[in-house]
């Protein structure tokens, strides 16, 4: 049985593994490379050692991106997950008991279906659709909706609210999804378990903080992994939605629109491969931190 | 102790009370949850039927009048326009071109590798797993200057094959780690059985594995298609050329164009074009959609 085991394997795992090395490890790779030299994104180039990296850290754009970051980092994951959180726990528990089941509110299936929707939507057209929905004048659809008298709102052009309005986007799309992965989660929660404590008086908010947010854990820990690889990334948002992409003043400035302006727009691919090196690490630790806080937990459990 | 064991009796002994306490208690919370809810579906379809309003308007019309009332009259070319001079009939044919190649490669190769990597021993099988999965803690767009770099060297930009070719590569990771697991969870016995019968590898992962795993592969085909079908930064590093925009990157265009030359009708219309088949397979399948996406995302 050992005949042609070999050739076998080799043959499967030539073709997957040579189209990985080549344009994901090898773009890796030469990101650390290409970090260290002038490189314009054409032709050749010169090594000019951690030049990149000192202009890196005195730059304050990077500093502001890194802030907006930070920020989407931190409130996309909380706010998707309270919403996402409280409507599934509405659409499966919320309806009361009947017939010995608790289920969810009336309408639930219909809620579930059109909430998902923008799932299914491009990032890049939900950034399309949300530029007109948020129009500085009558034509955006919610100052077309306000009243005439009304100032309208600019949205995306006022420094102050730009990123917030970016934030409010990513939350309108994803909340749907974490809605069905959620209900999938308390689908699998014994009905006994809500029954017993529906028996005991427990009321609806005590069933939701003793009993379903502890046994979603696992499911709550997925979302904020994947929500924060969303809100690092944003490009498409950002790219479409803002003024001079980033701006006004770069209050909507992230770093992966900062390593695509670098790379293609100021022709600096050196200094754009020298940002992707230290957001490298920065998702390596990242990566690292949730790995650890994921063993500790299966530990307690 | 007592206090302890006579609270749940006292609990038991008079349902009525519990039972007329939460019946009391449901409602009003009924009345707001229903609330949120009708918000919330409202907030996610109004700006939907906006566009879909709007792509029948003129621009007079979208700017001056009700945001949600009916055009005046239906102005169908806007459709006709976005079709043929605003291209999206072409960006259309290339998104799709794309992605059926892209997600079949992706499917074939990483259920290849995945079969391997689950079902065989060999030196170097965890080092090519582990390289495979650490894919998965790295976003795109990170070393998006040197994957230009690479793909201007192998003469890959501004062609399709470049793209599907780069789609598949940045798709093996999730591909290979979810199918890994998944074959990995496939019983023994049939594989055997087949062995017994003389069936060679190939022919035992071609008639025997993949079938068993249909459940698996459909999961990870829907979630390639759709993250492939929405994929926006690839495109706009690789596609140079208009007539080779995919829909993301051409409606995003259109977008920006519209600026200046203000033509909101046509937008809006591409913009519902775009959106409508997705509705449309969205409410076919609407089960597998969802299932096929969060399974994904749980494993």
């Amino acid at each position: 049985m050992r005949h042609g085991k070999y050739p076998f394997i080799i043959g499967f795992l030539a073709v997957p593994v040579a189209l990985y090395a080549i344009f994901v490890v090898g773009a890796y790779l030469q990101m650390f490379r290409l970090s260290l030299t002038d490189w314009s994104g054409y032709g050749t180039f010169k090594d000019v050692g951690f030049d990149n990296f000192v202009k890196l850290w005195n730059d304050e754009v990077i500093w502001i991106a890194l802030r907006h970051n930070g920020y989407l980092l931190l409130l996309l994951p909380i706010v998707t997950i309270a919403i996402a959180l409280l409507f599934a726990f509405l659409l499966n528990v919320g309806g009361g008991s009947k017939g010995g089941m608790t289920q969810g509110v009336w309408g639930s299936k219909v809620y579930r279906v059109v909430f998902f929707f923008p799932q299914l939507l491009a990032l890049a057209l939900v950034a399309v659709i949300f530029q007109r929905v948020y129009g500085p004048d009558k034509s955006g659809m919610i100052n077309g909706l306000l009243p005439d008298s009304w100032e309208p709102w600019l949205f995306l052009a006022d420094e102050k609210w730009a990123l917030t309005c970016i934030l409010i986007v990513l939350i309108w799309q994803a909340v749907g999804f974490y809605v069905v992965l959620f209900s999938a989660g308390m689908g699998s929660i014994g009905q006994e378990i809500y029954e017993a404590a529906a028996l005991d008086g427990a009321s609806r908010i005590t069933l939701f903080f003793k009993i379903t947010l502890p046994l979603l854990w696992g499911n709550i820990q997925v979302a904020w992994i994947y929500l924060g690889i969303a809100a690092f990334d944003a490009f498409a948002l950002v790219n479409i939605m803002t003024v001079n992409q980033g701006g006004p003043n770069n209050s909507t400035q992230v770093l992966s629109m900062q390593i695509y302006l670098n790379a293609f727009k100021y022709s600096q691919a050196g200094y754009a491969s020298a940002i992707g090196v230290v957001l490298f690490f920065l998702a390596l630790s990242f990566a690292w931190l949730t790995l650890r806080v994921n063993r500790s937990d299966s530990v307690d459990a | 102790m007592t206090n302890l064991t006579k609270t749940p009796r006292a609990a038991t002994t008079e349902p009525v009370v519990p039972a007329k306490d939460t019946g009391r208690r449901v409602n009003p919370l009924g009345g707001v949850a229903h609330a949120a809810l009708f918000l919330w579906a409202l907030a996610t379809v109004a700006p939907l039927i906006w566009v879909a309003l709007a792509s029948f308007k003129s621009n007079e019309e979208i700017f001056l009048d009700e945001p949600f009332g009916l055009p005046q009259s239906w102005a169908i070319d806007n459709f006709a326009d976005a079709w043929s001079e605003a291209h999206i009939g072409q960006y259309f044919l290339n998104s799709v071109f794309v992605v059926v190649v892209s997600t079949a490669g992706t499917m074939l190769l990483g259920s290849m590798a995945a079969y391997v990597l689950a079902r065989y021993k060999f030196p170097g099988n965890r080092f090519i797993y582990y390289l495979f999965v650490s894919g998965l803690a790295f976003p795109t767009f990170m070393a998006l200057a040197p994957l230009f770099g690479i793909a201007q060297a192998m003469n890959l930009l501004d062609s399709f094959f470049g793209l599907i070719v780069i789609y598949i590569a940045y798709s093996l990771s999730f591909t290979v780690f979810f199918l890994v697991a998944f074959f990995k969870t496939l019983p023994h016995e049939i594989e055997e059985a087949a062995t017994v019968d003389g069936a060679g590898h190939v022919r035992r992962f071609f008639q025997v594995m993949l079938p068993m795993a249909k459940s698996g592969l459909v999961s990870i085909a829907i979630f390639n298609i759709v993250g492939q079908w929405n994929q926006y930064l690839l495109p706009v590093v690789i596609m140079q050329s208009e007539d080779k925009y995919v829909l993301t990157q051409g409606i995003a265009n259109i977008s920006v164009s519209a600026g200046y030359q203000a033509e909101w009708g046509q937008l809006f219309a591409a913009l519902t074009l775009s959106i409508l088949p997705m509705i449309i397979v969205y409410a076919v399948f609407q089960r597998q959609i969802q299932a096929g996406l969060t399974s994904g995302a749980v494993k």
